[in-house]
């Protein structure tokens, strides 16, 4: 498959994507949200967990982004995340960089 | 009862303790030939159990969880139980993205989530008195492992 190039502001998510973080991670990127012109990508390398409170955390950033018109992508997803990805229909609204 | 090892433990509802529950979930599954696999399918069902006592069980109030593991010969199983409000009707709590719409973005997958990631989720509830969530995973034995064992014997 050929390799996508987008630009876009890039995050770096790190550790677990559970409810326990969830709200600091919200947070965050919703200040990167904020500043971003293109839409975001978060990079997944570092991500080790990820449960149904970050599928909540996603659909939320993606309709935030969707109001100011655009995209968020995903990249470096590791297995387990792709399962919760594939399994909840997110790769429908949010594009995986290779 | 054919129990080869089981374990309780009993801690406050707090989403710090979402983290510590999975840990100690995957720590006691250990001893059977999980793979990286399933040991992050057990972490994330239990922490989905777990969430959900800490969320809607006692949505934020002070109250009791307890984790039970249970390992029989290659299944192990997890029972998550709290003492909150129970659950109303199982069957619509337990449909993809049904969620109850509190203020947190919730995507109503916890369920789901644990019932792809386990073999069997069984639920029972008392509204006013609680819900337990029974979670049950068998590991296929290590084919290599069990050769040798009939080799030897």
């Amino acid at each position: 498959m050929q390799k996508t190039t987008v630009r876009a502001l890039c995050v770096e998510l790190e550790g677990e994507l559970d409810h326990h973080n969830a709200e600091t991670i919200r947070r965050q990127l919703d200040r990167a949200i904020m500043r971003c012109r293109n839409g975001l990508i978060l990079d997944f390398s570092h991500v080790t967990l990820m449960d149904s409170s970050g599928i909540g955390l996603l659909i939320g950033r993606y309709k935030k982004l969707k109001e100011k018109g655009m995209p968020l992508y995903v990249k470096n997803v590791n297995s387990h995340v792709d399962k919760i990805f594939r399994m909840s229909g997110l790769y429908n609204i949010i594009e995986k960089l290779l | 009862m054919n129990t080869d090892n089981y374990m309780e433990l009993i801690f406050p509802a707090t989403s710090q303790n979402e983290a510590f529950a999975r840990v100690c979930a995957a720590a006691f599954a250990a001893r059977l030939d999980c793979t990286m696999e399933d040991i992050s399918d057990i972490k994330t069902a239990v922490s989905e159990a777990v969430t959900n006592a800490v969320v809607h069980a006692y949505t934020h109030q002070k109250g009791k969880v307890i984790l039970r593991g249970e390992i029989s010969k290659n299944t192990v199983t997890f029972e998550i139980q709290d003492f909150g409000k129970g659950i109303e009707d199982i069957q619509q709590a337990m449909q993809p993205f049904y969620s109850t719409g509190n203020s947190e973005e919730r995507s109503g997958m916890g369920f789901t989530v644990m019932q792809s990631f386990m073999d069997r989720v069984v639920v029972r509830s008392q509204p006013g008195h609680g819900t337990t969530v029974r979670l049950e995973k068998t590991i296929p034995v290590n084919s290599m492992e069990a050769a040798a064992n009939v080799a030897l014997s």
